[in-house]
């Protein structure tokens, strides 16, 4: 680089963009969050959605599937679940129920739980929340996921 | 070697490159896994190999990121290390958390793991590369604030060198951040935000900030290149880092329940994100040209330039290839963001671990460099390890297209689990190239052994 671009200018572009930077980030974060509850659908959190949470979690969901495209892209995006499955919770709960013990044959299979019924409603009804988040262009493109 | 304390690096290497091999392992049943849906089912289900593979390579890079701070980090400041012996007492207390944490993936099912460790009194778990139990959370955050105080101290009460500074920064940063993984409320689109200012914050932020540093040492070691110079290069890279990469956050934002503008600011500053990459690519090269001497490490040098093109195609071109949001619509959660996953973390972090492990081994072992053989297999070994990271990253991306077009853009999107089945003959391929890359591995594990004819230093 050229000498009279000094270390000095270079070291005040780094302290100055990066404070500046963070500050941009931490205003457009304050701003999120207040404006969330426009899409995030948390007035349907109820304690069954909160228990389906953890359930989701302490059971490693995201180690295979993706929720909102994230997570491992294994088995298929759980987001919209609930409209692919005729927006039927009764449907999620059967399917998760009916997992062979010792899995399909020769083909990818989801490990079986052994959810009680309450247990299968809270995911169920956590999975039906999910989909009632407003993302943006109302992602995913179609039912697929 | 300068100071002896500079040898506990040993320590945290050999630990490194042990996991690293575990990491391989697993990802090479999970392609297996792939191909073979019931292979190590019910026993070894995928989300599980999943999580021992990231884990691990989080685990061993932070490994890495130590050790090459207690190597580098008393020869900068010219003194001995604040404290040895803590930095060894860690070393153990990591190294037997991280394996409890992994052999407790293996061994019981995730939800007992999760009522054994009582993840109720603080649920911390179950979100992705923030497996672990709460309780190795809390391990990791005591580990890197000893860590981050032994180094601190060592670098304030000794001479102050660029290079040590932002490497502080960065380290300070990473222990920072990783608070964000305590923070798990009910409402997922708030979990999901917060959990990128762990993850993205750490990868395209302050790792940005270590690896640079890395580098920087490690280049002006090998090449005697004018600190000056190098120092003005660390600092301008950095600065691109962090203005592109703070609110390019944003391109985590597009599709998560979160305000429209971040599909502007998102796309547009995560754009710019392969500038500090390209950078640091000219940087690499410029210096290597202008050296004023040739090291006797030549495999050091090579994994130095290796690094410098690796991070910006994976981390800048194939980050840049999905990374607007028009595009990400589309490709969002694919084999595509696998393949940049995969490409962006070999090149900038093992890649940046592996060379300084290539620098200081040797003079940790009482030498310059290795020796004429040792460095011909190291150098066969990059060339493995690279090129099957290379076809592992085309043949997800080829996956990842071919996905894209049949589940999401076609005019009759089919389903998921019936696009996955025309995409074998791609997994086929890049599990093949899996087995060459943990070949490639074994080779650079041998490298370390070999005898041969010592190389002569001219200094």
């Amino acid at each position: 680089m050229r000498e009279t671009f000094t270390k000095g200018m270079a070291r005040n572009i780094y302290y100055g963009g990066g404070v500046f930077f963070l500050l941009v980030l931490i205003g457009l974060t304050v701003d999120t969050v207040r404006s969330l509850p426009k899409t995030d659908n948390s007035e349907n959190i109820t304690e069954e959605v909160a228990a389906g949470k953890r359930l989701w979690e302490v059971n490693n969901c995201i180690g295979c599937h993706t929720l909102l495209g994230e997570g491992a892209y294994f088995a298929p995006e759980l987001g919209n679940v609930y409209t692919r499955f005729g927006e039927s919770t009764e449907a999620i709960k059967a399917f998760i129920k009916s997992r062979p013990v010792e899995g399909i044959p020769g083909r990818r299979s989801m490990p079986q739980f052994n959810l009680t019924d309450q247990q299968l409603e809270e995911i169920a009804q956590f999975l039906k929340y999910v989909d009632g988040i407003k993302t943006a262009r109302d992602w995913p493109p179609n039912i697929q996921g | 070697m300068k100071y002896e304390s500079q040898g506990i690096a040993k320590l945290y290497f050999i630990a490194a490159i042990g996991l690293f091999v575990g990491q391989i392992v697993f990802g090479v049943v999970m392609g297996l896994q792939y191909v073979m849906g019931d292979f190590l089912f019910p026993e070894i289900p995928f989300n599980v190999a999943r999580m021992v593979h990231t884990n691990l390579l989080i685990v061993w890079l932070l490994f890495g990121f130590m050790g090459s701070a207690y190597f580098l980090v008393p020869e900068e400041s010219e003194r001995e290390l604040y404290s040895p012996m803590l930095a060894k007492v860690m070393f153990w207390i990591f190294l037997i958390a991280g394996a409890l944490t992994v052999l407790g993936y293996l061994l019981v099912p995730y939800a007992r793991l999760a009522e054994i460790t009582m993840n109720d009194l603080l649920p911390t778990m179950g979100r992705e590369f923030l497996e672990q139990p709460t309780i190795t959370k809390i391990g990791i955050v005591i580990v890197a604030l000893a860590f981050v105080f032994n180094i601190g101290m060592t670098i304030l009460t000794g001479r102050k060198t660029v290079i040590t500074l932002v490497l502080l920064t960065g380290l300070i940063g990473l222990a920072v951040f990783f608070l964000f993984s305590f923070y798990n409320p009910d409402n997922l689109v708030l979990d999901k935000y917060f959990w990128w200012f762990v993850v993205h914050l750490w990868v395209e932020g302050v790792w940005e900030l270590i690896m640079a540093s890395l580098l920087a040492y490690v280049l002006i070691k090998v090449t005697g290149v004018d600190r000056e110079v190098i120092e003005k290069w660390l600092y301008i890279i950095i600065a691109m880092a962090l203005i592109s990469g703070l609110v390019g956050t944003g391109h985590h934002f597009f599709w998560i329940g979160t305000p429209d503008y971040w599909q502007w600011l998102g796309s547009i500053f995560s754009a710019l994100e392969p500038i500090p990459f390209f950078m640091m690519t000219m940087f690499a090269f410029t210096v290597v040209k202008k050296r004023r001497r040739d090291h006797p490490n030549k495999a050091a040098v090579l994994w130095a330039l290796g690094t410098a093109v690796m991070a910006f195609l994976g981390a800048g071109v194939w980050g840049f290839l999905h990374t607007l949001a028009p595009v990400n619509y589309y490709t969002h959660g694919t084999q595509i963001t696998a393949a940049h996953g995969h490409m962006a973390f070999y090149g900038a972090y093992v890649m940046v671990v592996l060379t300084v492990i290539s620098y200081s081994m040797p003079i940790m072992r009482g030498k310059i460099a290795a020796n004429e053989t040792a460095q011909k297999i190291e150098i066969w070994s990059f060339w493995l390890m690279t090129l099957s990271m290379v076809v592992i990253t085309i043949f997800l991306t080829v996956a990842g297209f071919v996905q894209t077009y049949l589940q999401r853009y076609s005019d009759e999107p089919q389903s998921f689990m019936a696009v996955q089945e025309q995409l074998t003959t791609y997994y086929w391929m890049r599990e093949i190239a899996g087995v060459f890359f943990l070949i490639g591995l074994l080779l650079y594990i041998y490298s370390f052994f070999a005898k041969g004819k010592e190389v002569e230093a001219v200094e």
